[in-house]
């Protein structure tokens, strides 16, 4: 049976190896100063994609993206790992959304897809770690959510059955497709990028990209219909502008806290059990571990 | 999250020689296959910047997983049951990620799946797959036994087998016996036409390199009653149709992921690989030879990692209250480490690049027939290749070998522990000496290339190369040193005695590679700041080397010969 399968992506600044210089003064991102990449989650969704792909010949992996039209980087990536192709919704309007906004123009263009059998992302992306925006794309779609997916163990007969990790344990679920399902990080790691996809695909370009190539690199595009990468605007896809960009996003930031970790004290223990007991209990009462 | 090829910016000035231009359009036939295949170049530029991408996922792959699952595969290792291999764990890991990431059957023919990559890419995804895990470089590195099927089997055959090679397959060559190491000639195994013509395979094969692959190239004597190498035929022989049990695998002192199968062949059928008799004399050569620049590759990258490790510890490491890195005796092991692993990597790529040219002349030459001038600049690389081959294998291994144990004497005491890689790479670095043909027999396919003046033309013909001014006094320094050699070449020739002869041969190949090598580090030097420094600390090296062979072939009586013989 071939499927037709969405991953949602999204592409972040690198939050993991930061530097003295990853914040500004205003405590917000200094996007300029990290690198750009595919969110860690959104690579672990991939992989299962990749697995449905290999038992499910026929099937295709589109890669949804929001964001800059830089974005269509992680669609290169994706199309190397084995990904068919990808789609950037992209459009000055919709920057500025919050989780709200975000999962309604992902939503709107799903819809503007068309026919998909399954829809898998990440649980949460590394700039904003809120795990909202598929589950909220999946009650605007109306179809069922499996969240924390580590394993897709089963897809037939119009039900897919996943195993995910909660935090004692692991719980097995079926659904009925279509569906969401959030990819957990300790799902198996994606695929490396393929040598001869690379080389296929590593001049993919999205119109943005296209109109500022040589017209060497354009007559390619022409030639070799593959590589161009789709970019839709909040119009094609039909988004109500009240329900994007900055007007569609109730959330307010109201302050932002630099936190400076500072070591104000050292304290010495023993390694006696007494000591160490002591020190596990006060560290489950202020919540630092527990 | 490590890169093994973007942190070394040595491999990408190496990838870009200027001699890769003619290389690649050569290659690719002056770039005619971008019109059949979607992913074939457009041009040289596109030709490199794929290189450079394809060896970007080699680098992230042995970065992030072959790398950090060496140590547990060097525990575990594989083990057999019921006459099959089963991997590590962590291999079978590793197999996976090359797999899929499509790097098997690099340097094969696009119409079989491969990515028609020249021998000197492949070569540097050899390096740095080594750097990662030795001993996975031979499971991953035996995709070089397809291109001798590539060269010398027939095209049925070829499509049989090099693509599945190239959708990744392992592959053995199965040429060692208990009674036929080095002395390949002595092999027994047993080749029986049968009336359909097809043939079967009777007989024990000893050490043999992941003796438990998919399709294996089988040395074996297809002419009953024969004695010597002529009597032997090359087969091939393919796992799916069974026949051949692993008997025991080796219990090794390094690469104790690869497993050294002991074989049991039973009736096991198999096709003739080329034609009858050719199996040693022609084939087997050719398999060794680019087996012999493989363990040249590997051998860099053991020098590689021996060099990272003991820097990291040396700058790390404290003691009379500063780090290690900042005493005389340490630094100069260290800077000695780099100028050797510098020349053997430059060595490598120089071999490599001349394998290069003369094979794609090879294969042209199989669409159509070359002019006058093509066929001499093929018959003149394939000497320099046939040259540089046992020098960059001899001495790249022996020079893995001393960075390995070097890397262990700057950790101290702590080298000596199993708790830092530094043991686990002394131990995977012997072998590199010995397989493939030992340094010993290194020097016996090299000396030819001394007495005919191989090396020395090569040497003055680098000579001519204009340099920069800060490099010239360099050069001079290299041309003296070229005329000692030069002199202790003629003073060998002049005695007429064999057992002198073999005995001074080591010696004079040593010389020669020391100046090959000191004379592409000064080029290298010419091209790239980034060299001086090896280029300098190896001529002292090397001229050390010089001096004292000199001097010992100067005052040495051909007749002492004899106190040396031990009986």
């Amino acid at each position: 049976m071939s499927l037709n399968i969405i991953v949602l992506a999204k592409q972040v600044p690198d939050t993991r190896n930061v530097g003295k210089d990853a914040m500004k003064e205003d405590g917000t991102i200094n996007r300029a100063a990290l690198p750009a990449i595919f969110n860690p989650e959104d690579l672990n969704a991939l992989e299962q994609a990749l697995r449905l792909k290999d038992a499910n010949p026929g099937s295709t992996i589109t890669l949804l993206t929001m964001g800059l039209p830089r974005a269509s980087e992680i669609i290169r990536e994706a199309i190397y790992r084995g990904a068919d192709n990808g789609i950037v919704l992209t459009d000055r309007v919709l920057g500025g959304a919050d989780t709200l906004a975000t999962s309604y123009s992902l939503a709107q263009a799903v819809k503007k897809f068309g026919k998909y059998d399954i829809i898998l992302g990440g649980r949460q992306a590394i700039d904003g770690d809120t795990a909202q925006v598929g589950p909220q794309i999946a009650e605007k779609l109306g179809i069922p959510q499996i969240t924390y997916a580590e394993e897709i163990l089963d897809l037939k007969d119009g039900y897919v059955t996943v195993k995910r990790r909660l935090e004692n344990g692991v719980e097995t679920l079926k659904a009925p497709l279509p569906c969401v399902v959030t990819v957990n990080g300790s799902a198996a790691d994606c695929r490396p990028r393929n040598a001869m996809r690379v080389q296929k695909y590593k001049y993919a370009a999205s119109p943005s990209e296209a109109a500022k190539l040589s017209d060497e690199r354009k007559a390619l595009l022409e030639k070799r219909p593959y590589l161009n990468i789709e970019e839709w605007s909040a119009a094609f896809v039909e988004a109500d502008p009240q329900q994007i960009g900055l007007p569609g996003s109730p959330t307010k930031v109201k302050a932002i806290e630099n936190v400076v970790f500072t070591a104000k004290e050292s304290r010495q223990l023993d390694d006696s059990d007494a000591q160490i007991e002591e020190l596990v209990k006060e560290l489950i009462a202020n919540h630092t571990i527990g | 999250m490590a890169n093994f090829y973007t942190d070394n910016p040595d491999l990408k000035h190496h990838l870009t020689h200027p001699l890769m231009e003619k290389i690649v359009a050569l290659k690719e036939r002056n770039y005619t296959d971008a019109e059949k295949y979607d992913y074939a170049p457009l041009n040289y530029e596109d030709a490199q910047d794929s290189y450079d991408k394809v060896l970007e996922i080699v680098g992230e792959i042995c970065g992030d997983i072959i790398a950090p699952n060496a140590e547990d595969v060097d525990h575990q290792g594989p083990h057999v049951e019921n006459g099959r291999v089963f991997y590590a764990d962590k291999t079978v890991e590793n197999l996976e990620a090359c797999r899929k990431a499509g790097l098997m059957g690099m340097a094969m023919p696009r119409r079989f799946g491969g990515l028609n990559f020249p021998i000197t890419p492949y070569i540097m995804a050899a390096d740095i797959v080594s750097r990662a895990d030795t001993g996975f470089e031979n499971l991953w590195g035996l995709q070089d036994c397809a291109e001798t099927i590539y060269e010398f089997a027939d095209e049925d055959q070829k499509r049989r087998y090099i693509t599945r090679v190239c959708q990744g397959e392992t592959m053995s060559m199965d040429l060692t016996e208990p009674d036929a190491g080095s002395d390949l000639q002595s092999v027994m195994l047993k080749a029986t036409e049968q009336p359909d013509g097809t043939w079967v395979l009777n007989g024990v094969k000893r050490f043999i390199t992941n003796g438990d692959s998919d399709i294996h190239l089988v040395l074996a004597r297809s002419e009953a009653g024969s004695k010597d190498g002529r009597g032997l035929s090359m087969f091939i022989y393919d796992k799916r149709n069974g026949g051949v049990n692993v008997r025991r695998i080796e219990n090794k002192m390094g690469i104790k992921g690869s497993p050294t199968c002991e074989l049991v062949y039973k009736n096991a059928k198999a096709e003739l690989c080329g034609s009858r008799r050719m199996g040693l004399i022609k084939y087997v050569m050719a398999l060794m030879n680019g087996a012999r620049l493989g363990i040249a590759a590997q051998s860099v990258g053991v020098s590689e990692l021996a060099y990272r490790e003991a820097l990291a510890y040396a700058k790390d490491r404290k003691q009379f209250g500063k780090a290690i890195i900042e005493f005389p005796a340490v630094y100069e092991m260290l800077s000695v480490m780099k100028a050797k692993l510098d020349a053997s990597r430059s060595l490598l790529y120089e071999c490599a690049r001349f394998v290069d040219i003369y094979k794609i002349y090879d294969d042209i030459a199989k669409e159509r027939s070359l002019t006058p001038d093509e066929r001499k600049e093929a018959k003149q690389y394939s000497r320099l290749a046939d040259a540089l081959t046992p020098l960059a294998k001899g001495m790249g291994s022996e020079y893995c070998n001393q960075n390995a144990y070097d890397c262990i004497q700057i950790h101290g005491g702590s080298g000596f522990m199993k708790d830092y890689a530094c043991e686990r790479l002394y131990r995977d670095a012997r072998i590199t000496s010995i397989y493939e043909g030992t340094t010993q027999l290194q020097v016996v396919a090299a000396i030819r290339h001394v007495t005919t003046g191989t090396y020395l033309n090569l040497i003055q013909q680098y000579q001519t190369t204009e340099v920069k001014p800060e490099l010239q006094a360099l050069k001079e320094r290299l041309a003296a040193m070229t005329e000692r050699y030069a002199k202790a070449v003629e003073e060998v020739g002049k005695v007429d005695d064999v057992a002198y002869g073999d005995f001074m041969a080591r010696r004079l190949v040593e010389m020669a590679g020391c100046l090959v090598m000191a004379h592409l580090l000064m080029l290298d030097a010419n091209r790239n700041d980034s060299f001086k420094r090896s280029a300098e600390v190896y001529a002292n090296l090397a001229q050390a080397e010089v001096t004292k062979h000199s001097d010992f072939i100067a005052n040495f009586n051909p007749a002492e010969v004899a106190i040396y013989k031990v009986d």
